[in-house]
């Protein structure tokens, strides 16, 4: 199959508007007449069924949680970029398209990345519209801070919780669609199956996690908004439930799956402190305005300090490396995410790093609060100082944060053409659960703006485009497809249940994250993905004979529902490796190290890997058949990033 | 390790935790033992000891809701020796630290407790009344698209940081789990505040406190007697100003609006 990307022709400014013109429309009453699923209900998937509903679409959104409201989401923290140029600093719709293709290592779209930029304004004033309280300043309008890749402030921010007031918003919204009764909304309902009908998606097969029921779902077209594949890591900054199992099941299904290795390693997160962790914690990279990352300058001070011999405001300005102010005086501590958790790496692997693991650097606020004070700072960043607090027992206020990176996004994802549909027709994928905007690493205060834009401003245009060439006819579930679906999802439950073997699902979970973050994870070379690929092998056959469970798949069963989600992790595991061996360069956050520059930075391929590599399943235990959509870019120069 | 008393022993503790088959029949408090508990450890990962153990065992884990385990998102509600997210003012369950506990502490473990709240399995309660008390009224009315530009309103920053105040509910339940008649009028009261404040909610404010109220009431929660439990426990301090701000939106409501009986 050829990939058709479906950009359309003409100025890149011009291309979004001249589509939205050339899509063919659902007339007002005809749209009552189809039913659209969306999976999911984060942001993508909240405001997708909200506007979907608001048009008039019949909507039915699933969760796995107890309520909309729970999805992953909520967490983001530090905010939501918009070229709105509200201080004057030079920002636009051009600048904010360029910083993202440039952060992005020139592995994204154009003319995707040129609409998100677009669109980015329209959804500070929407959620403005819904209540969401953002941070203002005394006169009364809309502040906003800067983050990691850009030179400008844009981004708008509801203090340490900006994605739980923007996912509040849309569950508003949702909330009220579900009231006029045009979103039936189905709770702690997991998709574990995609059903396709000559081709097309028809619908999904669910199960309901509180009584165990195989349930089928039908309608005219199926939006996936399920988010990241962060947690194949085991441990991320992704919560516990956060899974790849409706991607993968689609993906299974004939979805293709874009660029599975590009992955982004956070640079901020609070540190690993045993092995019994269950998850990490982020530190918004907000702190980065006026945090300080350093290390000991010397490896020996290092060592004494992690033996406790010395404390560390004892160590003297002269002694500190302030490293990333030092190799980058452009953007100091507010270089991108990628290039920030290398650096920290890379100061820990040369035995300068603290803590009692040796695994971490700090984030110091001494300066900030003498020029300032405690209370400003507080104002600024109070709960996630708290939250930095409670975890680790410390006072960031007297003392620096101890940080190392940990996996925070997947900026890989379904394949989707412009019309963010998938290469199963009536598919669609949205926000973090798509490829589209983020090339090979996210700009912060990106995702919140693209699940955003994908939910409110895009999908409701493309989504008809589709529709209106198909039959307004009612849907059910009365084609063998979904017999048949149902049939292999009861037997995958009943196998997984029979295997009665001596290790829990989290024992297996562990391994492969152990597998993933060593050899697939913040460096990569070929010889270690090849020996990851065939210890995933291994793991996956140990899972399917070993495995134990309790209790019955009839009832509320969370450790089969984890075990379902490892099921496809092991799989997933496999071709992320698979890619990250395909894909020899080095770029953003996949970092190869067998290429890189002299000074240890990402040395890109343009002349062979400009491509997006989208990965085609070709039935179980074989190998994927790999499909290049060539990327071509005619408004930004491909350049060595730099940010010195 | 990473706490702030590196020497803290490693504990040994009782659980005392409420098992429930489903939600028809009986259920009763179980006793384990949990050995070698880090004082580092989060309570859930604590829990997550406990029920690996189990599943080793051959025996069903117990069940509990949890998710972000950053205090975020409001999936976790353990009653815990008494009181809602336990011991520790101002935290979730899942930021909760184990070095609050000593070495030899029994622990008692329940789910909410409240009609409205009906129990699933064993620590796990559905707490879906809480969004069709939204779904009655919790949102500004506009569709997507043509709203005017943000920065249109000027909102002045004290009533926006209040209104943010408000709306860093995250619906967790421990207000009506901390009270003695399993009152939700400090969750209602948030949203109804947050929206009262902003000038963009006010276009409805009298319907939306009629209908969130009328809804609460239909749910089965108690009446609010001013207590100020509820208050007390919340995870993230959200104020009893809320339930002043609350009773006045109805009584101006009622005294004004023919929108319902």
């Amino acid at each position: 199959m050829v990939l058709d990307s479906k950009l359309p022709e003409g100025p890149i400014a011009e291309k979004w508007e001249k589509h939205k013109f050339n899509v063919k429309l659902v007339n007002p009453s005809n749209k009552r007449k189809y039913d659209i699923i969306v999976v999911g209900t984060g942001l993508a998937g909240a405001s997708a069924a909200a506007s979907l509903a608001e048009l008039g679409y019949n909507v039915k959104a699933f969760t796995f949680h107890d309520s909309p409201r729970r999805a992953h989401s909520i967490a983001a923290q530090g905010g939501i970029n918009a070229a709105k140029n509200y201080q004057n600093d030079g920002d636009s719709i051009y600048r904010l398209f360029y910083d993202t293709v440039k952060g992005g290592d020139y592995r994204s779209r154009e003319a995707n990345v040129y609409r998100l930029a677009q669109v980015s304004v329209n959804i500070i004033d929407q959620c403005v519209a819904q209540g969401v309280p953002f941070a203002r300043e005394y006169g009364g309008l809309l502040a906003n801070r800067s983050f990691g890749g850009a030179q400008v402030s844009r981004t708008f921010y509801a203090r340490g919780q900006t994605g739980q007031q923007l996912l509040l918003g849309a569950y508003s919204a949702l909330s009220r669609q579900v009231a006029y009764g045009k979103v039936k909304l189905y709770t702690r309902s997991e998709m574990l199956d995609l059903v396709t009908v000559d081709g097309q998606a028809r619908g999904i097969i669910t199960r309901n996690l509180l009584t165990g029921e195989i349930e089928q779902h039908a309608a005219h077209a199926v939006v996936l908004a399920t988010g990241g594949y962060g947690n194949v890591f085991f441990l991320s900054t992704n919560a516990m439930y956060c899974n790849a199992t409706a991607a993968w099941r689609a993906h299974k299904k004939g979805a293709y799956f874009a660029n599975p290795c590009f992955t982004q390693i956070h640079p901020t997160c609070i540190p690993v402190s045993g092995d019994y962790q269950s998850k990490l914690t982020l530190m918004s990279e907000s702190l980065r305005n006026d945090g300080r990352v350093w290390v000991p300058a010397t490896k020996e001070t290092a060592e004494r300090l992690r033996k406790g011999e010395i404390n560390v405001n004892d160590i003297q300005e002269a002694d500190r490396d302030y490293f990333l102010e030092r190799k980058y005086p452009a953007f100091g501590n507010l270089v991108p995410r990628d290039v920030a958790s290398r650096n920290a790496k890379l100061m820990c692997d040369e035995g300068k790093g603290v803590g009692s693991t040796g695994l971490a650097v700090y984030l110091d606020f001494a300066d900030v609060i003498k020029r300032t004070s405690a209370e400003a700072v507080s104002q600024k960043y109070g709960n996630l100082f708290d939250m930095y607090a409670k975890i680790t027992g410390e006072n960031p206020y007297e003392r620096p944060m101890r940080i190392y990176p940990a996996v925070h996004y997947t900026m890989g994802g379904l394949w989707v053409d412009y019309n963010l549909q998938t290469t199963v027709k009536g598919l669609y994928a949205t926000g973090e659960c798509n490829f589209s905007d983020h090339g090979a690493n996210r700009l912060g205060a990106s995702a919140l703006m693209q699940g955003l834009a994908d939910g409110y401003f895009v999908i409701p245009y493309t989504i008809g485009d589709y529709l209106a060439s198909t039959p307004p006819k009612p849907v059910t579930t009365e084609d063998p497809a979904f017999a048949e679906a149902t049939a292999a999802v009861q037997s995958r439950m009943q196998q997984l249940m029979s295997i009665n073997g001596t290790r829990t699902p989290d024992d297996f979970h562990k391994k492969l994250g152990n597998l993933m973050w060593e050899y697939c994870g913040m460096s990569r070379n070929a010889e270690g993905l090849r020996f990851a690929k065939q210890e995933i092998q291994k793991l996956r056959q140990e899972f399917w004979s070993d495995l134990k469970l309790a209790g019955t798949e009839m009832e509320m069963n969370q450790a089969l529902e984890k075990a379902g989600r490892v099921a496809d992790f092991l799989e997933l595991g496999e071709l992320m490796v698979d890619d990250a061996l395909d894909r020899n360069e080095s770029c953003g956050g996949h970092f190869r190290e067998e290429y890189q520059t002299p000074e240890g930075e990402a040395l890109r391929n343009d002349d062979e890997y400009a491509y997006v590599a989208a990965w085609e399943y070709q039935g179980d235990n074989q190998p994927e058949k790999l499909n290049k959509e060539e990327l071509t870019f005619e408004n930004v120069k491909l350049t060595q990033r730099s940010y010195k | 390790m990473a706490g702030s008393n590196p020497n803290a022993k490693p504990m040994n503790l009782t659980l005392k935790v409420w098992r429930q088959k489903n939600r028809i029949s009986e259920g009763g408090i179980v006793d384990y033992k949990v050995k070698d508990i880090s004082p580092d450890m989060s309570f859930l990962e604590m829990l997550d000891v406990l029920n690996e153990d189990l599943l080793r065992q051959g025996q069903e884990p117990v069940a509990f809701d949890h998710d972000c385990r950053e205090g975020i998102c409001g999936s976790c509600n353990l009653f815990i020796n008494g009181r809602a997210h336990g011991p520790e003012q101002g935290t979730t369950t899942c930021q909760l630290h184990m070095r609050k506990f000593s070495d030899g502490d029994t622990i008692t473990i329940e789910p909410w407790r409240a009609e409205a709240f009906p129990i699933n399995k064993d620590l796990s309660v559905d707490r879906s009344a809480f969004d069709r008390i939204i779904q009655a009224g919790g949102y500004v009315s506009i569709n997507t698209g043509g709203t005017p530009d943000a920065n249109e309103i000027p909102i002045p920053k004290d009533i926006a940081d209040r209104a943010f105040e408000a709306a860093t509910c995250i619906g967790c339940g421990a207000c009506v789990a901390a009270c003695k008649n399993a009152s939700a009028m400090l969750f209602v009261s948030a949203k109804v505040s947050q929206l009262a404040l902003l000038p963009q909610g006010h276009v409805e404010r009298k319907t939306r406190v009629e209908n969130m109220v009328a809804q609460m009431d239909k749910e089965g929660f108690g009446a609010c007697t001013n207590i100020g439990s509820c208050a007390a426990e919340c995870p993230v301090g959200i104020s009893l100003e809320n339930i002043a701000i609350l009773n006045q939106e109805f009584l101006s409501a009622k005294a004004t609006s023919n929108n319902l009986a």
